[in-house]
């Protein structure tokens, strides 16, 4: 059923907690990149497709409009989509269904974010997702729901942070082999148990770093994806879902919305045993029970049992299920649409053999990538595979 | 039904022969400079600023309006769905999963029990606490199971709190309510 | 690939300057619920994708997502923001619906002007933060200066671009939703205050309240479900520069782009014979003959001359925003394009009472983002039957 339709060039800047240039030229950088590496040039893009979170970050209204240039979007078809955190990968779904549609050939997906813009400090901008007049008022932290939602989940299964801080110890060690990483580190469990409380039972290297970045990737039809490169990675299946704003009535220890996302996902790609037909996942990191919590979420193994995978080092990159070998958004860094599809490049490097020394061991040929956003909400879900 | 016609041709030509992928990542110069907060101050870069204008004051409507009406008036209210059954609260005018208006309006009691909760040190714009805020999530006795507020708890020891907690409402005084979730301070334990 | 894509359901609230009743949620609520009755389907079971059209500074809450899906009968589903006019969540339903993988999507757009306590220090955030806003100057001047160039160098009077406005108020009149009727005349003009010379306050639509919400299918969904769908035989979208130091005030070739992306789906060769009538944005007097012009919608003599002939008075040669624009039927930033569809599919459906056009088989609509923008979008619609000239 429609187009097939295939990444064939990524593209990405480095992650910087205060990048010098601005929206536009990370955006810009990015998307050259990912033209140069695929040896194809804007001309022959037919529409672009951007995304990027929160306005109130770069305090530019109409946000997308403002970085429309710095994507390459001028005289084409042009359109932000925006799901929060989900946006980064959600972004590689609106690039399929542009395709996919048979209205559109070539497609550049962009995302950026320059979260360094607001002042004092960026996390105060978050302020501003919560329901302006019954949450508000109480001058909630953004840290307040992943705290309270990582204690509902540890609480639900019983687990020890020591088990969880294993996610942080994995990402962070595996970003000291990406050459964009912001703050990748050789930590260990005692480092992220003897790290600050910021709102227990997060502490400060649980929790992913603030950051300016800029992700692309060129995606195509199939005819032009076998004239481009001998390698295409093709956009198997995608799945998104938005669960209600009453986040406060749901049970925070699962996050439905993803097992939505993905079996919308794996239904149009074909995939029935997640487990063992997914080879390589990038789960969306923020926080590193997150991981943990997405990998359920995405039924890559049963509730409550990520962490016994994870002690095992089945995640790790000489593992059965090689999981965030990035480093991650604890590790490489967390603009946060551009890190949704840092996530999706990974994997897009990994299938095609070219991650250098992020390689995983074991041969990868279907992988999936996974973006959460908004009120413990939104799951967005991409299936690749070579 | 006739294929549609590929817009290959009208652009300039692709490379036909099929080439090995590069391998970007060796020692490939990624873009990107990263700048440090004394780097502005220092005035490394030149830099502008702007404090924006930008003010709302938002129609509480049907559903918010009366709930902030009971709070003034101390009381918690919901609203209730007979298709599924749910009492829930926040209180809307719809419910979300039968896609129906709700039936009628309930009102719930003051008390609940801590469903999750967190030790924060940090305010909403990072400046750190000594004395830690506790925001929970609060679910309602007299709502259906699971149906939670975010709030603050207080009038606690902060390592004697725990998920299953019961916990009542302690409300501003009556002269004092607005007509707004602080209406009610904060949560504190049931002895 | 389903072969076309139809509009099935519309639904809207009255557009009102205030509506201190309602928050936005059950301004959604309302539309939607009339949506999805108009085609008699349940969203919790029947509707397969959904996008909201939305900005965050405008809702005055950041990642405005999080507080759509309840009211639209979206929650858990597949739902996204498209922060676009209303029409970029028909381009994206459109594309959603032809890759075969959904065949009922719902479009929705809403806004509350009246919530904004500060609408030009809120629209001067989207000004560039480097180059213009230090300028501290009030956003519509960007059409201030526009309007100018545009006049001087097409020759259009200002007098003209007023008679859009004398024409789309009056046209308000007679329809049932709309938020700012009036009976104007030229001397009018004379004493308008100024915004931004040589806009007047009158040149400008003003803001109201409201919410749309349109349910598009597929076609073999569309012809199961309802006897008269109206069918999208062709959508365009392109945009221009955000700068203003690069873009040409008076050609608007990103419009042109849209409307040649939109035209080529729907083998429109001569549009002012192929349509019949035509919902355009008209956010500034003088952009709806701007947007006539990059539309190719005016005749040889000119835009100028076309509204002082009436040409495009309802039941003329060439209809331009029968139902009253966005200056009759009031100004709802992010759901203005959604406003001008749900009034051309009115027409074309032949429900748009003492406005109805005796031609309304084919429409054009078109919307744009607005200030500072260049961003649009076209498509073309049919009711059964197409267009007998």
């Amino acid at each position: 059923m429609g187009n097939r339709v295939a990444i064939v060039g990524a593209g990405m800047t480095k992650f910087v907690r205060r990048a010098q240039e601005t929206g536009k030229e990370l955006s810009y950088h990015a998307t050259k990149m990912a033209l140069e590496s695929c040896d194809m040039t804007l001309d022959q893009i037919d529409a672009v497709v951007l995304g990027t979170a929160p306005d109130t970050f770069d305090g530019v209204h109409m946000k997308g409009e403002y970085l429309s240039d710095g994507a390459g979007a001028w005289g084409k078809p042009y359109m932000r989509s925006y799901v929060g955190g989900g946006t980064g990968v959600f972004s590689v779904a609106q690039g399929w269904y542009h395709i996919a549609s048979g209205l559109i050939d070539t497609c550049i997906v962009v995302c950026e974010e320059k979260m360094s813009s607001y002042r004092p400090h960026p996390q105060g901008a978050f302020l501003t997702i919560f329901d302006h007049t019954t949450e508000r008022p109480l001058k909630p932290n953004l840290l307040w729901i992943f705290a309270l939602e990582m204690n509902r989940y540890m609480h639900t299964y019983g687990l020890r942070k020591e088990d969880i801080a294993l996610v942080a110890v994995k990402n962070k060690n595996n970003a000291l082999d990406h050459p964009c990483a912001q703050i990748a580190k050789a930590v260990t469990v005692k480092d992220i148990l003897n790290s600050e409380v910021l709102a227990w039972p997060v502490q400060r290297l649980d929790v992913s770093p603030v950051s300016d970045g800029a992700v692309a990737l060129v995606l195509t039809n199939e005819s032009i994806a076998r004239r481009v490169t001998n390698k295409p990675v093709w956009v198997e299946g995608c799945g998104w879902a938005l669960d209600t704003t009453y986040w406060t009535n749901r049970d925070l220890c699962y996050p439905r919305y993803v097992e939505e996302a993905a079996r919308m996902a794996y239904k149009m790609a074909g995939v029935t045993d997640p487990r063992h037909q997914i080879h390589i996942a990038e789960p969306y990191d923020p926080f590193d029970y997150k991981e943990l919590h997405h990998m359920e979420g995405l039924m890559l193994c049963g509730k409550g049992e990520a962490p016994q995978l994870t002690v095992d080092g089945v995640t790790q990159r000489d593992g059965e299920l090689p999981t965030c070998p990035s480093g991650g958004l604890l590790g490489v860094g967390n603009p946060i649409a551009a890190a949704g599809l840092m996530k999706v490049a990974e994997l897009f490097w990994q299938l095609r053999g070219e991650a250098g020394k992020r390689q995983v061991a074991r041969k990868v040929r279907r992988g999936v990538a996974q973006a959460w956003g908004d009120l413990m909400q939104v799951g967005t879900v991409v299936v690749v595979g070579i | 039904m006739p294929k549609k016609k590929s817009k290959v041709k009208k652009q300039k030509s692709l490379k036909v022969t099929v080439t090995n992928p590069k391998t970007i990542n060796s020692n490939f110069q990624f873009q990107g400079v990263g700048l440090s907060d004394d780097d502005l101050k220092k005035g490394k870069v030149l830099t502008t600023h702007w404090i924006g204008d930008t003010k709302y004051a938002w129609d509480q409507g049907v559903a918010i309006g009366k709930y902030l009406d009971g709070l003034k008036a101390g009381k918690i209210l919901g609203v209730e769905c007979h298709k599924c059954g749910r009492k829930m609260v926040p209180p809307r005018i719809f419910c979300e999963w039968c896609f129906k208006p709700i039936d009628n309006w309930v009102e719930l009691l003051d008390t609940g029990t801590v469903n999750t909760f967190s030790l924060c040190y940090v305010t909403w714009d990072m400046q750190r606490v000594k004395k830690p805020l506790i925001p929970a999530v609060i679910e309602i006795d007299g709502a259906s199971k699971g149906m939670g507020i975010m709030h603050l708890l207080s009038e606690v020891d902060p390592k004697k709190v725990h998920i299953g907690m019961k916990v009542k409402a302690v409300w501003k005084l009556e002269k004092e309510r607005e007509g707004a979730i602080t209406d009610i301070l904060y949560w504190k334990p049931i002895k | 690939m389903n072969d076309r894509v139809a509009i099935i359901g519309i639904g809207a609230t009255q557009f009102r300057s205030i509506s201190p009743d309602v928050s936005y949620k059950e301004l959604m609520f309302e539309a939607a619920v009339k949506a999805y009755e108009d085609v008699g389907i349940n969203p919790r079971k029947d509707v397969d994708t959904f996008v909201t059209c939305a900005e965050d500074y405008i809702e005055g809450t950041s990642i405005f997502d999080e507080y759509v899906p309840d009211q639209l009968g979206a929650a858990l589903k597949p739902m996204h923001t498209i922060t676009g006019d209303g029409l970029h969540g028909i381009a994206s339903a459109f594309l959603q619906i032809k890759t075969g993988r959904f065949d009922v999507a719902v479009v929705e757009a809403h806004c509350k002007p009246s919530n904004m306590l500060s609408p030009d220090g809120i629209e001067a955030c989207g000004q560039d933060p480097i180059y213009n806003r230090p300028l501290k100057l009030n956003t519509h001047f960007i059409a201030g200066l526009e309007m100018n160039r545009f006049c001087y160098e097409t020759g259009i009077t200002f007098d003209q671009c007023a008679k859009v406005v004398i024409k789309n108020r009056k046209n308000a009149l007679n329809n049932p939703i709309a938020g700012r009727s009036a009976k104007l005349t030229l001397d009018d003009f004379q004493y308008a205050d100024g915004v931004s010379c040589p806009l007047t306050e009158l040149d400008v639509a003003q803001p109201v309240d409201g919410a749309v919400v349109i349910v598009l299918a597929s076609e073999a969904k569309a012809k199961a479900l309802v006897k008269d769908p109206i069918w999208i035989n062709g959508i365009g979208w392109c945009n221009g520069t955000p700068s203003l130091e690069s873009r040409d005030w008076v050609h608007l070739d990103y419009v042109t782009k849209a409307a040649e992306m939109a035209y080529k789906m729907a083998k429109i060769t001569d549009p002012r014979k192929d349509i019949c009538f035509a919902e355009i944005d008209d956010r500034y007097s003088y952009k709806e003959l701007q947007h006539m012009m990059a539309l190719k919608l005016c005749c040889e003599c000119g835009a100028g001359q076309c509204i002082d002939r009436g040409a495009t008075e309802i039941n003329s040669e060439f209809p331009v925003n029968p139902s009253g624009g966005a200056l009759g039927m009031g100004y709802l930033y992010e759901a203005t394009g959604l406003a001008r569809l749900y009034s051309a599919c009115e027409q074309l459906r032949g429900n748009a009472g003492k406005n109805q056009l005796k031609c309304a088989k084919t429409a054009l609509v078109q919307g744009w983002r607005g200030l500072p923008t260049t961003s649009t979008v076209v498509a073309i619609l049919s009711s059964q039957g197409g267009c007998n000239g």
